[in-house]
């Protein structure tokens, strides 16, 4: 019996079994599946938990759930990866082995990476909204917040969902407008890139709707510390930047087995081919999702693009052919602007997010890099599709490639 | 990409004026580019410099500012006051690398 075994069970990892299992014979192969957490959340729902879109219980359900029949779900937690060894330990001393490793175990925000981030203030004067907890107390803290000043800082790139932070400050905007105290809160978006947003033409496109929003931009802002009894940011270029509610967005980590296994970058990454995701120095070690480092975004369109090239290479691979398609970095995301409008966004490793329609030339239904009430709809939708399509592995109908059939060219400026 | 000329030299360079080919680089070549972004080199940036070219060599990829900070051991204030306000791209354009891709 050959051993398949997928570390982590979140949006990469559930796929790649619901994908595989299907295809890999159950009387030769089996499938295993690692995951500390009994539950599954959806991620992406974080976001709307602040504003009272979406309540919490709308984001959670049982990991169980979505492992599907004939892979057996081990509860724990990874504490070393000996890839020589072809074997994975747990922190509880279990052991198990395998034939092929898929890493999926995605990254975590850290503020204790940041001095003075994770002080007595948090949950107070300091929020996050990339954690289920961090989420839920942020809402508490709006539901009574009399105003003041606001401030989004993004720690350091890469995180997941880079446009999270974005839509957050866009939601807010509308929150405290439809509460008809918008007047009493200045916004300001705190940030260690050049501008809104990492490419440049949705960063031009992003930043007027900053002008227009009274959103400020403190752009090239690399953190050094937060002094959390003054309430002020400081860069290492020492500027700074005071505030009365500061919404973080910590760094972002990969898991600590990561690097201990010898696998990782600085950030727990694991280092990965970037058009296979095979670990570097390993034949038989995959990394998937977030966990992997590759040069495009931390999102879930990402890894169900990447575990859609994935799963028809590692058919490929384990009867030593090779492995033919190449992940291109694909990613597209919704982006919430606010009072029931989105735009949409479509880019891999070498296209930048252009503006067009998807995922039909001309037709759409979405429009990319615009504003529309059918791209919020289409946000929306997606928590039903990550949960009864997605997850289950069932196809959805959007080619893997990016395609530039649709989009319209911009100069850059 | 378009060709500029530094220290007497033809250098292949982007949009940005990165430049494009690493083993068109040499020291007076990096005498220029520092010039060009207003940057006096001295002993401390050449170390830095050195780290860059070095690592990249083996890894492949530009670091990024964390790998220079925690694989070449030089904290990150001292990199904000040699290369101000844009170190990681600063850097990287001195050792005629490529601007590190870490921020996605």
């Amino acid at each position: 019996m050959k051993k398949l075994l997928v570390l982590g069970a979140g949006t990469a990892g559930t796929m790649v079994v619901n994908k595989l299992r299907p295809r890999l014979p159950e009387s030769e192969w089996s499938i295993t599946i690692v995951d500390p957490h009994t539950s599954h959340h959806y991620q992406p729902g974080y976001l709307f938990i602040p504003f009272g879109i979406y309540q919490p219980d709308e984001v959670v359900k049982p990991t169980s759930e979505f492992i599907p029949s004939g892979v057996e779900y081990v509860n724990g937690e990874i504490d070393l990866v000996e890839g020589e060894q072809n074997r994975v330990i747990l922190t509880d001393g279990r052991v198990l082995d395998y034939e092929f490793l898929v890493i999926a175990t995605g990254a975590t925000p850290r503020p204790e990476e940041t001095p003075g981030l994770d002080g007595p203030e948090y949950g107070d004067t300091i929020h996050d909204f990339y954690t289920f907890d961090g989420a839920n107390a942020l809402a508490d803290t709006l539901e009574t917040w009399d105003g003041g000043r606001l401030v989004v800082n993004i720690v350091e790139m890469p995180i997941k969902c880079p446009v999270a932070p974005l839509e957050f400050i866009f939601l807010a905007d509308a929150y405290f407008r439809e509460r008809g105290m918008r007047d009493r809160v200045e916004l300001v978006f705190v940030t260690p890139l050049p501008g809104a947003f990492t490419k440049p033409v949705a960063s031009r496109h992003l930043g007027s709707m900053f002008d227009e929003r009274k959103i400020a931009l403190e752009a090239d802002f690399f953190i050094e510390r937060v002094d959390g009894e003054s309430q002020m940011l400081v860069s290492y270029d020492e500027r700074e930047v005071p505030y009365d509610l500061l919404v973080t967005v910590p760094l972002n980590m990969g898991a600590d087995f990561v690097t201990k296994s010898g696998l990782g970058d600085e950030l727990n990454f694991v280092k990965v081919d970037k058009g296979t995701f095979l670990a570097n120095d390993f034949d038989n070690i995959f990394a998937l999702g977030d966990a992997a480092n590759l040069p495009t975004s931390k999102a879930g369109s990402v890894a169900h693009f990447a575990v859609e090239v994935f799963t028809e290479n590692f058919l490929r691979h384990i009867k030593g052919l090779p492995m033919t398609e190449m992940f291109d970095g694909h990613a597209n995301c919704f982006i919430e602007t606010g009072s029931g409008k989105g735009m949409l966004i479509d880019f891999n490793y070498d296209t930048e997010p252009l503006p067009g329609k998807y995922p039909l030339p001309g037709i759409g239904p979405f429009s990319l890099l615009k504003e529309t009430e059918l791209n919020h709809w289409g946000k929306l939708m997606f928590k039903w599709v990550y949960w009864n399509m997605l997850l289950k592995g069932k196809p959805l109908p959007l080619p893997h490639e990016m395609l530039m059939a649709g989009k319209i060219a911009e100069v850059d400026a | 990409m378009a060709l500029t000329t530094i220290a007497g030299t033809d250098i292949q360079v982007d949009g940005e004026g990165f430049m494009v080919d690493p083993g068109e680089w040499s020291e007076e070549v990096c005498q220029g580019l520092a010039g060009n972004i207003g940057v006096e080199l001295t002993e401390d940036h050449w170390q830095v410099i050195h780290f860059l070219r070095k690592d990249f060599e083996q890894e492949g990829v530009t670091p990024t500012l964390r790998r220079v900070t925690k694989a070449g051991g030089f904290p990150t204030k001292q990199l904000f006051t040699l290369f101000p306000k844009k170190p990681a791209k600063k850097m990287a354009y001195c050792a005629g690398l490529q601007k590190p891709v870490g921020c996605v």
